[in-house]
């Protein structure tokens, strides 16, 4: 895929960990993660605490080094860049994160932050500037009257906005959410998911979702990723993803989501136990021992990422090989 | 399963004429008329706004609303948690006909240690980290059933194999840092019922933890209400966990309960405007397209608005909305709304 402004190919991280008095083992954020997304385009890369979702979103926006694979912007190889070069395309990625008060220094008014970038990469002329940040303000759905008050004095909606504000004032083509509204009442919630939808419309922003949480995966994105320990999972189109899921760990994901209304009926796919740690994890699918559907095949065989279809993956390897028009039924 | 330690405690003595006051044998709690106010040097703040709520036994209520809406002050003030500044200034806690708010500190503990529970959104955070599992089961067990040695040690067992925990003899020797956040809630859970409470209340129990995990909490609090009748007030802002865990639901905004009825008409007859913003304002995973989102922000308690605290953010409010306050009336056998115009929304 040539159009996609934002590939990245085998990507992984892997922590060293001290492990008794010498020995050092590896914890493996992420493996092998490949994905593209184009502009005007949401993918979300879906997976609980420990599945490495931030950790990939950190290392392709370079805010940490990957062990390996490549990320190209636009074309662009950026993994070997040094680090004064990759300043120097931050302007283009930037990054949302979930705890808005935790990320805006407190000292400063929010006007000031939104500005900083601004004054940073050069982006207008000094005297621009304070226009320039008003028309940001606007664009977030807030008003001239917010640009001189202090992050606490903003409630935690008021907080976000200028968080994007201020991740949009350098113009970027790519955003990282970073569970952007987790920290958010119900009713905020849904006003920061309606505008991050306007000015991806508005702006052709592409957008690296990171989330845990299906529902409002469902609302954003055009595609989905699971990770589980790291590794993808599972890709495709998210109405598909959600609603004919293919791999046993989205599937389990998916029932295990609160229902919407108190007469729904769910089937119900419950793994045992809680997720394996990412320090050496099992060689083979990393799903096994809470897996209700493995079988001895999937601890001898390698579990890799396959294409089902154009649009769809899974690294499920009793799917693979038993499933028939991308349709599985392992509890028969 | 079957504790013995249920039947014992709901035939401790009471008074007569408290027995009396409840009014459905099996109604085990009924919160009247609860006020609380914060007070600050230079200010009062009213945070409860007269709070009416009852819970019967092996039934599960949830309250559900935002940040600041009052809910975790309303469980801190009927387990008798609450502290300065926030102060209890009126109404009742009637628990099996008692009322809690009349009790002195001593007293207060024990129907709080044996007869009410309370779990927390952070099962860490809530447990000492200097202590082991199994030392502060220990001692729970042998403050309220005078259980030692062997016996607790087996008792402790038992519970924690109760609340889903595998391996519950490794469990006992751990600390809480070294139990993931899924195990935790678990472990808190077990102690909570080590005194086999009649009441349990638990303040967004499933909110810190994964999708997953956040499943077999729900699956275990509903099991607990099946095999123990354990009547529970869940706390959350998840209308997701309201469908899935609760038979009744209050919904909570500034401090008042604007609506009260079974999930289901909840659901399916929303009357409060704010319920109906609520519902319209999550994700869905069966819906797409634009949220409709709700104006405006959760008010300030200290600059509440006068008449309905909802007014400035209500599409439907009117001249009424803005000077008196609504009160919670019924609008049908077991529906109660707080709305001046509900009538005529409906």
């Amino acid at each position: 895929m040539t159009d996609s402004l934002l590939e990245v190919a085998g990507l992984g991280k892997r922590y060293p960990v001290r492990s008794g008095v010498f020995g050092f083992r590896e914890l493996v954020a992420a493996d092998e993660v490949s994905l593209s997304v184009k502009a005007g385009e949401t993918l979300a890369l879906v997976g609980e605490s420990g599945s490495g979702k931030s950790t990939v979103g950190r290392c392709i926006l370079r805010l940490e080094t990957p062990s390996g694979g490549r990320v190209r912007l636009d074309g662009k190889e950026i993994t070997e860049l040094p680090e004064s070069e990759v300043r120097k395309l931050r302007p283009q990625m930037q990054m949302v994160y979930q705890e808005p008060l935790e990320s805006l220094n407190p000292r400063h008014p929010v006007g000031k932050l939104v500005a900083e970038p601004l004054f940073l990469h050069g982006i207008v002329p000094k005297s621009d500037i304070k226009r320039r940040v008003v028309e940001l303000f606007r664009l977030v759905g807030l008003g001239e009257e917010h640009v001189g008050r202090y992050p606490h004095a903003l409630s935690g909606g008021q907080q976000q906005r200028v968080g994007i504000a201020r991740a949009l004032a350098s113009n970027p083509r790519l955003l990282v959410l970073d569970e952007p509204t987790s920290a958010l009442d119900v009713s905020v919630e849904a006003q920061i998911l309606n505008l991050l939808k306007d000015l991806q419309e508005k702006l052709k922003l592409a957008y690296l979702f990171i989330s845990h949480d299906l529902a409002v995966v469902s609302m954003l994105a055009d595609r989905v990723a699971v990770l589980y320990l790291g590794q993808i999972v599972e890709t495709g189109p998210t109405r598909d993803v959600l609603f004919n899921s293919y791999h046993p760990y989205t599937r389990a994901l998916v029932s295990a989501t609160p229902v919407d209304h108190p007469r729904q009926k769910k089937r119900r796919i419950s793994l045992s136990g809680e997720p394996t740690s990412p320090i050496d994890p099992p060689a083979n699918c990393r799903l096994v021992p809470r897996c209700p559907f493995a079988q001895p095949v999937c601890s001898k065989v390698e579990a890799e990422l396959a294409s089902v279809d154009a649009h769809r993956s899974t690294r499920c390897v009793r799917f693979q090989r038993e499933h028939r028009n991308g349709i599985w039924n392992p509890s028969e | 399963m079957d504790l013995p330690g249920i039947a014992a405690s709901s035939e401790k003595a009471h008074s007569p004429q408290g027995l009396e006051q409840a009014r459905e044998s099996e109604e085990i709690l009924r919160v009247e008329e609860l006020r609380v106010e914060f007070h600050f040097p230079d200010s009062k703040v009213v945070v409860l706004a007269g709070i009416d709520l009852d819970v019967s036994m092996g039934e599960i209520v949830g309250i559900v609303g935002e940040s600041g809406s009052g809910k975790s002050v309303t469980a801190l003030s009927i387990i008798g948690l609450l502290r300065p500044p926030g102060v209890v200034t009126g109404g009742r806690v009637l628990f099996c006909g008692e009322n809690l708010l009349d009790l002195g500190a001593d007293e207060m503990r024990a129907v709080r240690g044996e007869r009410i529970s309370m779990i927390f959104q952070n099962p860490r955070a809530s447990l000492n980290p200097v202590f082991s599992v199994g030392k502060v089961l220990r001692e729970v067990l042998r403050l309220h059933s005078g259980l030692r040695g062997a016996a607790a040690r087996s008792r402790a067992i038992e519970l924690l194999s109760d609340v889903g925990l595998p391996d519950p003899e490794t469990v006992l020797a751990r600390y809480p840092h070294q139990l993931s956040g899924g195990m935790a809630q678990r472990a808190m859970i077990a102690l909570a019922l080590a005194s086999s409470p009649q009441l349990l209340l638990a303040d967004e129990p499933s909110t810190a933890l994964d999708v997953t995990i956040q499943y077999q909490i729900i699956q275990l609090l509903s099991r607990l209400r099946k095999d123990r009748n354990l009547a529970q007030i869940v706390i959350t802002h998840n209308l997701g966990v309201i469908a899935e865990l609760c038979d009744r639901v209050a919904v909570m905004y500034a401090g008042t309960i604007v609506e009260e009825a079974p999930v289901g008409q909840i659901f399916d007859e929303t009357r409060h405007p704010y319920t109906k913003g609520l519902l319209a304002a999550r994700a869905r995973t069966e819906g797409a397209g634009e949220l409709e989102s709700i104006p405006g922000q959760v008010p300030d308690m200290r600059n509440r608005p006068a008449g309905c605290a909802f007014h400035p953010r209500c599409a439907f409010a009117t001249g009424i909305c803005r000077t008196a306050t609504p009160i919670l009336e019924m609008s049908g056998a077991r529906h109660k709304v707080a709305c001046h115009r509900w009538k005529e929304l409906a």
